[in-house]
């Protein structure tokens, strides 16, 4: 690794970065757009052309607000959670690979921050750390609002990170199959659902177009996951840690201005993140038909990153049409649908992925 | 399975709503200062004191209207009519009539009130001040102008349609010249002052035929 490997390094980590923040822009007035359409309305088309210059307009006004902070605030951890729920969001979306990997003058460089071997282990971490900035903004404001939302984000939290976390291993099981050894590098899963079937089945034939996505044998495991996201990044019908009309905004009730405005800004980055991590894992991330020959060498050099878009923003889409039709959830309902139904299935469907697993690659026991 | 069904039908609603929304048919709000709502006819807006068509004034000072007036925001003193330069057809007219907009509560009594059809409510709403004093309508804003448009709080404000109150009130051309009762007068409704224009009613004869 000489000096211009380092500039490659930084660049790409500054690339995902940017990236990171011109998609939020764009979610947020892309979600109060859509959900406009969605009820009847009009949205904001003030700012700009189509108003899309909505979130700089309101980032701006944020940024140029005071910061309140209360009296009885733990002075340390009040400002430290802003902090911890912003890093982990933008750290969970370096280990994603958003396109293949590209060769400048004789260098490999991978279209991702870094490709850890552990990076699903990676992605569990940080969204288990972004849970500590909801606990502990609720605690340390010293107000009641911001300590019930705090709670329930524990609560809500330990219980679809389960979910979560099962219906990634049984992701990685299935995706050990299709290659020589099991790993946990997203860019490894990626590459292992490129291509599409080759059916052998005479008339099944005209159906060799489906691509080797994770989806279509690992149904369950994607709805789980998709439901358990959801609840992950507190959206609604999951939203209970923010809930506006019972706890007043929840866990950032006591926030205004820029600290306000990063826990915006985490859970953008959080949505956009986890809706690539589902479309990395079941959708088969940056891969999709590549038209070799057909294209000039730079755009067949784009086409990668945009599948991935495509296909990231069709689960973003997702988000929003469902925070559009369902009321938020009960919190004994939260509890049970977790617990009772997310858990027991995923488990489940984890049992049955072995066993056809282990079928294909020994055989069946009585042979 | 019954939640899940539920999921979907609830999916398409608002699935179908935006389609509705993108396409321009299901769109319900509008883009309030480009755009204008037709406001109904009977639409309780701001004060006009009217005029004749040969521009006198309706108002003969009688202070019906203050008496009537629930919210006790009319203040009116009359004066006699200059001999030689009558300003109303009466004996009396509204020297000074004033109309607090802040007290004010729309109800219309005081048009109920009215004998000679003088004050009436137009559709404009946009009354917003910058202070409290400027809430206070005088004659100079009431009162039309003899081509029957409606003068403006603020000429100079960049935010004030002046087209809005171009058009004249109905009411100069359906009452008689001079205040005769039995004068039929050409029933062309042309609207009010705030941009509510609607179908003629037909006179007298055709509705009560």
């Amino acid at each position: 690794m000489d000096g211009i490997d380092v500039l490659f390094v930084i660049g790409r980590v500054l690339a995902v970065f940017v990236l990171l923040l011109v998609v939020t822009i764009l979610n947020v007035w892309l979600e109060r757009k859509i959900l406009a359409d969605m009820q009847n309305r009009v949205g904001p088309d003030r700012a700009g052309p189509w108003g899309i210059l909505q979130t700089v307009a309101d980032g701006l006004k944020l940024f140029f607000k005071e910061q309140v902070t209360p009296r009885k605030v733990e002075y340390g951890l009040y400002i430290l959670a802003p902090f911890l729920a912003v890093i982990p969001a933008f750290l969970m979306f370096m280990v994603v690979p958003f396109g293949r990997p590209i060769t400048i003058g004789g260098r490999q460089v991978p279209l991702q921050g870094a490709d850890l071997n552990i990076g699903l282990l990676f992605i569990l971490a940080m969204s288990s750390i972004a849970v500590y900035a909801v606990v502990l903004a609720g605690w340390s404001s010293g107000s009641k609002y911001p300590l019930l939302g705090g709670v329930r984000a524990t609560a809500q939290a330990i219980s679809y990170e389960a979910a979560m976390g099962l219906a990634m291993v049984s992701v990685v099981m299935f995706s050990a199959t299709a290659g020589p050894d099991g790993t946990l590098s997203l860019a490894a899963i990626v590459e292992r659902q490129a291509g599409t079937y080759d059916v052998t089945i005479p008339f099944l034939q005209w159906a060799d177009f489906i691509p080797r996505w994770n989806l279509w044998p690992q149904f369950v495991a994607f709805v789980i996951f998709l439901i358990a996201i959801v609840a992950e990044t507190n959206r609604a019908p999951f939203d209970l840690v923010e809930a506006e009309q019972e706890l007043v905004g929840g866990f950032h009730t006591e926030y205004s201005g820029m600290r306000f405005a990063m826990y915006f800004l985490a859970e953008y980055v959080n949505v956009f993140s986890m809706s690539a991590i589902c479309a990395t894992l079941f959708l088969g991330g940056w891969t999709g038909p590549t038209f070799d020959g057909q294209i000039p060498g730079l755009l067949s050099a784009l086409l990668p990153f945009v599948w991935f878009l495509i296909k990231t923003y069709a689960i973003i889409f997702l988000f929003f049409w469902i925070r559009a039709t369902l009321p938020r959830m009960r919190y004994d309902q939260l509890m049970q649908l977790g617990w009772k139904r997310l858990i027991p299935g995923a488990l489940i469907w984890l049992m049955v992925s072995t066993v056809a697993i282990a079928f294909r690659q020994f055989g069946p026991p009585w042979s | 399975m019954g939640v899940l069904s539920e999921f979907f039908k609830g999916l398409r609603v608002t699935g179908r709503v935006l389609v509705d929304t993108v396409t321009g048919d299901g769109l319900v709000t509008t883009k309030y200062p480009e755009e204008f709502r037709h406001k109904p006819q009977r639409f309780h807006g701001r004060h006009v004191l009217n005029r004749y068509p040969d521009g006198m004034e309706k108002c003969i000072g009688c202070e019906l209207c203050a008496g009537a007036c629930p919210a006790r925001c009319i203040y009116v003193r009359g004066a006699d009519n200059p001999p030689d330069e009558p300003v109303s057809p009466g004996e009396r007219f509204g020297y000074v009539y004033e109309i607090n907009m802040l007290r004010c509560i729309f109800c219309g009594l005081c048009v109920e009130a009215c004998p000679t059809e003088a004050i009436t409510m137009s559709s404009l709403f946009e009354m917003s001040t910058w202070n409290r004093e400027d809430a206070i309508y005088t004659r100079d804003e009431l009162l039309m102008r003899p081509d029957g448009s409606v003068p403006h709080m603020f000429p100079d404000d960049p935010l004030a349609r002046h087209k809005e109150l171009e058009t004249a009130d109905g009411w100069l051309r359906a009452t008689a010249p001079s205040g005769v009762a039995a004068y039929e007068g050409v029933p062309g409704w042309q609207g009010t002052p705030g941009r509510a224009n609607w179908d003629p009613e037909p006179d007298q004869e055709t509705r009560d035929a």
